[in-house]
This record gives structure tokens, C-alpha cells and sequence, in this order.
């Protein structure tokens, strides 16, 4: 239904989780995709999976001189670039009063400083071929809060003010830019749960259970395609109804 | 007329889509020509394809008629 042939993406944090469902969904609707994150194994295993001729560039976002060779990789070794999801991040929890200054730069830098970066850097290549769809994954934390989440709440309600403020810049020029704002997602975290913490969770979240990574990633299929062309500065929440705003 | 603002003036008039003979060197891109501030910033993306030039943010910023553009890379490429 969302055709993304001859479309090249660029995922960071695509080594696992969220990340590498995004991935492999953008590959299978038909984009060329290069995968980004630390763990150059993971990268590959997510590349096996794919099963298709995926650019590797391993970076650490939390260092600026990585990030800025990021798009540059990826254009060249794609020849363009017209899907960028700033996937990865990062969390460093902590009550607000025992929270340390290291503990919040550490997260805005990966979370949001990384994505500003990121989203300058695309812009030039997607003005200029009157194409592109920049896509954030935020959290239901950055809508809600959450308690010893200062950090994270900040970084990832930052990255909806900031897709916002970059969409209307750059509307006219046929680029769209969105948020992804998951709600709680099943993963090796979310596995270390006792039945007692699960319930809690669960009582908070009206469709009563998890989401997949693949229910995520089928909305950033949606957001990369031609059929979301008039969507852009949204944020779209998916939390099985723990935050219907 | 120079070579550089003829090759001004085809990147203006194909970027603004604007008749060529409104490019003059009192022509302001955004008062006289229609851009907004996203042009201006395309433009100066384009002069520097064009020229093989980098113009710094402040000199880009001084760049606001014809006339200043055709000075500016007139030196530039000197």
C-alpha cells in the first residue's frame, strides 16, 4: 500500500528494538536503507534480516564529529537521501533532585542535540530535489512525563517542538517532518518486568497490553510514503490509548 | 553585461521564476523579485554550486538585491 521503491532512508539506533523494526519495514515497502548505531554486529545482523544491500555506518551520536559524517555517509554511499528517522536514544534515569548535570547532557545530547544535527544536515540534499520526510521518534514521555525521566521527558518533548518548528520552514519545499511518540513497546526491557509491574502498566493502558516494534515502525512506513504527503509537524501517538491528546 | 551576472541572473530567474528583465541591480530578491527567506537561503546554495564558492552567513546575509550578488561573486571568483 506505501510504496518506498527508490527511496534511500537513513535509521539511526537501528541496531535493535524499535529501531530495527523501522528499518526493516522502510526496506520491505522498497527503500534502499543505511543502518546507523553503535553496535556494528547488531548492524549487521539487522542488515541479514533485511536481506537487501543495506549502507552500515556505525556512529556514536553522542559525539558531534561522528554525527556530522553521519548524512554525508549516507548520501555518498546511496547517492541521495530522502527518508531520515532519528531513531536512537538514550536514557539516564534519575529522581530530578539526584539527577546529575553529566546524566542530563548525556541524553539531550544523544536525544535531541544528535537530531538537530541530523536534521540541518539533510536539508540541503531534500531543498534541493524538492523531496524528503524527516521523521522523530519521540515517547509518550515527552507528552506525558514521567517520574525520573526529567531528561528524557525534556529531550524527547524537545524533538516534537523542534520537528514542529522545522516543518513550517520547510512545508513549501515538499519535505514533511513528524514525530512518532510511542507509548510503552514490548522489548527486552519491558521482559525483566514482574507480573506485579506489568499489571500496573497494564491497568494504565486502555487496549490492556503492549505495543510491537512493528506497530511503530508501520507508522513511520506511513509517514515516509507519498500517501502522507499533506501530514506534516504531527505527532502521532501510539499507546494503545494510555494518552489520547 | 558580465558573464557572472548573466549566470546570476539564469539562476535568479529560474529559482523566483521571475521574467528576466525584473533582474536588475536594484532588484531585492524579497521586496522586488517575491522570495521569502527560504529562497534567499536556496539562492545562496545555488551561487555557491554555480561558483564553486563558500559564502559565509554574514556575507550571505548581505546579499539582498541583484546588484549585491553580481558584486559579491564578481570578487569572489576574481
Amino acid at each position: 500500500m506505501f510504496d518506498l521503491t527508490g527511496k534511500r532512508a537513513l535509521v539511526t539506533g537501528a541496531s535493535g528494538g524499535i529501531g530495527r523494526e523501522i528499518a526493516k519495514a522502510l526496506a520491505a515497502a522498497g527503500a534502499t536503507v543505511a543502518l546507523s548505531g553503535t553496535r556494528v554486529g547488531a548492524l549487521e545482523d539487522t542488515a541479514r534480516e533485511i536481506g537487501k544491500d543495506c549502507p552500515i555506518l556505525p556512529a556514536n551520536l553522542s559525539k558531534l564529529d561522528e554525527v556530522d559524517k553521519l548524512v554525508p555517509a549516507a548520501e555518498a554511499a546511496m547517492g541521495g537521501l530522502d527518508i531520515l528517522v532519528n531513531n536512537a536514544g538514550m536514557t539516564r534515569d534519575n529522581l530530578f533532585m539526584r539527577m546529575k548535570d553529566e546524566e542530563w547532557d548525556e541524553v539531550i545530547a544523544v536525544n535531541l542535540t544528535a537530531a538537530f544535527h541530523l536534521n540541518r544536515a539533510v536539508l540541503r540534499g531534500m531543498m534541493k530535489q524538492r523531496f524528503g520526510r524527516i521523521i522523530g521518534i519521540s515517547s509518550v514521555v515527552g507528552v506525558m512525563g514521567n517520574p525520573g525521566q526529567g531528561n528524557y521527558a525534556a529531550s524527547k518533548a524537545g524533538l516534537i517542538g523542534m520537528n514542529k518548528a522545522l516543518a513550517h520552514e520547510v512545508a513549501s519545499r515538499n519535505i514533511t517532518v513528524n514525530s512518532i511518540a510511542p507509548g510503552f513497546i514490548a522489548s527486552a526491557m519491558t521482559e525483566e518486568l514482574n507480573d506485579k509491574q506489568r499489571e500496573a502498566i497494564l491497568s494504565t493502558i486502555p487496549a490492556n497490553r503492549l505495543g510491537t516494534a512493528q506497530e511503530v515502525a508501520a507508522c513511520a512506513v506511513f509517514l515516509a510514503s507519498d500517501a502522507a504527503g499533506y501530514v506534516t509537524g504531527h505527532t502521532l501517538n501510539v499507546n494503545g490509548g494510555m494518552a489520547m491528546i | 553585461m558580465s558573464d557572472v551576472a548573466d549566470r546570476v541572473r539564469k539562476i535568479v530567474v529560474e529559482h523566483l521564476n521571475v521574467d528576466g528583465e525584473k533582474v536588475v541591480e536594484k532588484a531585492s530578491f524579497i521586496d522586488d523579485l517575491g522570495a521569502d527567506s527560504l529562497d534567499q537561503v536556496e539562492l545562496v546554495m545555488a551561487f555557491e554550486e554555480e561558483f564553486s564558492v563558500e559564502i559565509p552567513d554574514d556575507a550571505a546575509e548581505s546579499i539582498q538585491t541583484f546588484g549585491d550578488a553580481v558584486s559579491f561573486l564578481t570578487k569572489a571568483v576574481g
